[in-house]
């Protein structure tokens, strides 16, 4: 019995998201806001159950395939602050749109029970399950609502992609497994701990980071994003973009830095590449869009970029760099949907950024929380998402310092691009601001988008701002999950 | 000298059925084509002394995958000429494609191909002494105990397929009549059948 202790919140996440199942089976459509308000509650319960388990400790479990530690605490508690926030924004909407069923909150827990699964693998087995249960789940959520065109355009394109891309990650993990002799990450790490590993082993870990690659959606892997993102039911999108987003940056941080740590001058390169592709792209492409979720879709790819940069910085300033990062990314994300969800025109959705205009005058609130969101994507000080650029930054600046030449120059180069590039990401968040304050007032939106979307907006601004001010209990705690993971 | 016999017999049929899935025009002639390769991976399997995979692949795969994937044929209306509207137009860039991951394939087998230090001692621990456990057992064991944790992610994994598909096509469409069986079970004679008395030469 003891053994399962570690996974206790696995288990009753899993055990919770059976019992809403049956109990949405039986109460039907009409069940759908009450299953929702149970699951934030199974969320709610699953986050005591994580914030309870001891903070030094690190505990391995299931004959070596799970692995509890402050590292994957630190992102499952983000993992599921980003899945309450969206059952959160989706419950309105989806009575709204008329597409209220039970299995929505359900689906919602099943991802994030493969998300959570997913930051405590220790090994190649389980780290592909988690990553399956979620992304299956995913898909379904992105064609939930079936009867448009685009919904189910979007499941598909991000389905047949992403068993792609699960078949890349599953052939790398074969080569890997058969030039190593073993999937257990520590067991990986004593072997490339020995010696300089074989070709073999380098072109599996190529394969492994391109899949993982494309579930955070980093360029050269990101075609799917765009697509995605306008198409599924808005809160999907904002679900697309906070929880998964967080679940596989942390698997790719546990992955690279744990088992291929030793490997770090193998894979920097091309997580560097990916870094300041997905800068360029996310920044330059996002000027060009008129759709506000197609914008945020690239938006999100050029957050990846900055996020990669701590990753392929290395060591334990760029671990935190990107703890820190995804923490303030959640909220972000989260407030900006909660904007988007609340753009609805005769009770239709008004996606287009022309549809902002004169908002700064009929919803006051609203637009000074859009502000607030924009500023705070845009890095500007002292809302919290400065810190998240800042601490990236110079982890890449440190990581430079002591790497050696070739590498230095390239890290050099990337932290300097991202500084750039977030300048120009600045004129398309300010562009919304405009947008929003000076621009010719289209007709006025729909009164009020209910009461927990204004809740999800009012909880992501005080973070920005307590957070910008006051960064430092986050600043302590990722340190210390930062520590777990190398230290092992 | 038999094991040889049919090892080679298995192979060869099994490599034949595997190209014929590919090429034959007829999409069900594919799928049984697929069926025979299924006997002879199991065949084979048999051979490895791993009768339970066998089986296996016996019921699960012949017995509904290809059965399943009959049906799917059958119902739908695949246009094969349609489906290879685009194949001469792509044909040279995934030949280059293939090529090149061949090449790179072949490249790194001949330059780099040497297993792990750990790999042989590994290989050797996983498979129990095969007089003492059945094999059947063998894998029992270890899925129920060592991989508990990737077994049951793999049903939360199947459960989810399940909801989805329901999720996405299931519909309540309105005006279809529906089976009632406690209504027909609980009905009484009464309810239904009354008995009129005609008077000859009166009935219409």
């Amino acid at each position: 019995m003891g053994q399962f202790l570690p996974a206790l919140p696995e288990i009753v996440l899993a055990v919770c998201s059976l019992a809403l199942l049956i109990a949405g089976a039986f109460g039907g459509e009409k069940s759908t806001r009450s299953i929702s308000y149970l699951a934030l509650f199974a969320l709610i319960v699953v986050a005591v159950l994580v914030l309870r388990q001891p903070d030094a400790t690190t505990v391995v479990a299931f004959n070596g395939l799970f692995k509890s530690d402050a590292f994957g605490r630190i992102f499952k508690i983000l993992i599921l602050i980003g899945s309450g926030l969206s059952i959160l924004l989706s419950m309105d909407w989806l009575e709204r749109e008329k597409i209220a069923r039970p299995e929505y909150p359900v689906l919602v827990l099943l991802a994030t029970l493969g998300m959570l699964a997913m930051v405590s693998a220790n090994d190649l087995l389980s780290l592909y399950v988690g990553l399956e249960l979620q992304s299956l789940s995913l898909y379904v959520l992105a064609a939930f609502q079936r009867d448009t065109v685009k919904s189910s355009e979007a499941g598909l394109k991000y389905f047949v992609l992403g068993a792609l891309s699960s078949g890349l990650l599953l052939w790398g993990t074969s080569l890997v497994y058969g030039f190593s002799g073993t999937t257990q990450f520590d067991r990986l790490a004593a072997v490339f701990a020995t010696g300089p590993a074989s070709v073999g082993v380098i072109i599996g870990l190529v394969f492994v980071a391109a899949g993982i690659a494309f579930k955070v959606s980093a360029v050269p892997f990101h075609m799917w994003t765009p697509d995605v993102y306008e198409g599924a039911p808005t809160p999907v999108t904002a679900l697309f973009a906070m929880a998964p987003k967080v679940a596989a940056m942390g698997l790719f941080v546990r992955v690279l830095v744990g088992p291929f740590g030793h490997l770090l001058l193998e894979w920097r390169q091309i997580i560097l590449f990916a870094s300041v592709a997905s800068m360029l792209l996310g920044s330059f492409a996002a000027i060009a869009q008129k759709n506000v979720k197609r914008l945020m879709a690239y938006s999100s790819i050029a957050n990846v970029g900055y996020a990669l940069l701590g990753l392929a910085s290395g060591g334990l300033a760029g671990v935190q760099g990107v703890i820190i990062y995804m923490a303030i990314y959640v909220f972000m994300t989260a407030g900006s949907f909660g904007v988007i969800l609340a753009m609805r025109r005769n009770g239709a959705a008004a996606e287009n950024l022309d549809d902002l205009a004169g908002l700064g005058r009929s919803r006051p609130g609203l637009a000074i929380a859009m502000l607030i969101f924009m500023f705070a994507l845009a890095g500007i000080p002292p809302l919290a998402g400065f810190w998240g650029k800042y601490y990236v930054f110079i982890a890449a600046i440190h990581a430079g310092d002591i790497a050696q030449a070739a590498d230095a120059n390239l890290l050099y180069a990337a932290a300097v691009i991202g500084v750039l590039t977030s300048a120009v990401a600045a004129f398309y968040y300010l562009r919304i601001v405009k947008i929003m304050y000076f621009d010719e007032p289209a007709p006025a939106l729909d009164a009020s988008p209910g009461r927990a979307v204004e809740a999800v907006v009012l909880v992501s601004v005080l973070v920005m701002l307590v957070v910008g001010a006051l960064p430092t209990t986050l600043i302590d705690a990722s340190i210390r999950a930062a520590k777990t993971l190398l230290t092992v | 000298m038999y094991e040889a016999i049919a090892f080679y017999g298995f192979s060869a049929i099994l490599l034949l059925a595997a190209v014929l899935v590919i090429v034959s025009r007829n999409p069900v002639h594919s799928v049984l084509w697929l069926i025979l390769a299924f006997f002879n991976a199991a065949g084979l399997f048999v051979l490895l002394g791993a009768e339970f995979v066998a089986m296996i692949l016996v019921i699960v795969y012949v017995g509904a995958v290809a059965v399943l994937f009959l049906f799917v044929v059958m119902m739908l209306d695949v246009d094969l000429s349609e489906l290879r509207a685009g194949f001469a137009q792509y044909l040279p860039l995934g030949v280059l494609i293939g090529v090149v991951l061949l090449v790179e394939l072949i490249f790194f087998v001949i330059s780099g191909w040497t297993l792990g230090p750990a790999l042989k001692s590994a290989i050797v621990a996983a498979a129990p002494d095969a007089a003492q456990v059945s094999n059947t057992r063998a894998i029992g064991r270890l899925l129920y105990t060592d991989y508990v944790f990737v077994f049951q992610g793999a049903g939360m994994v199947l459960l989810v397929a399940m909801i989805g598909a329901i999720v996405l096509t299931l519909r309540q469409r309105p005006g279809v009549r529906k089976q009632n069986i406690a209504a027909q079970v609980s009905r009484q004679r009464g309810d239904t059948v009354t008995l009129h008395k005609v008077e000859t030469g009166a009935g219409a």
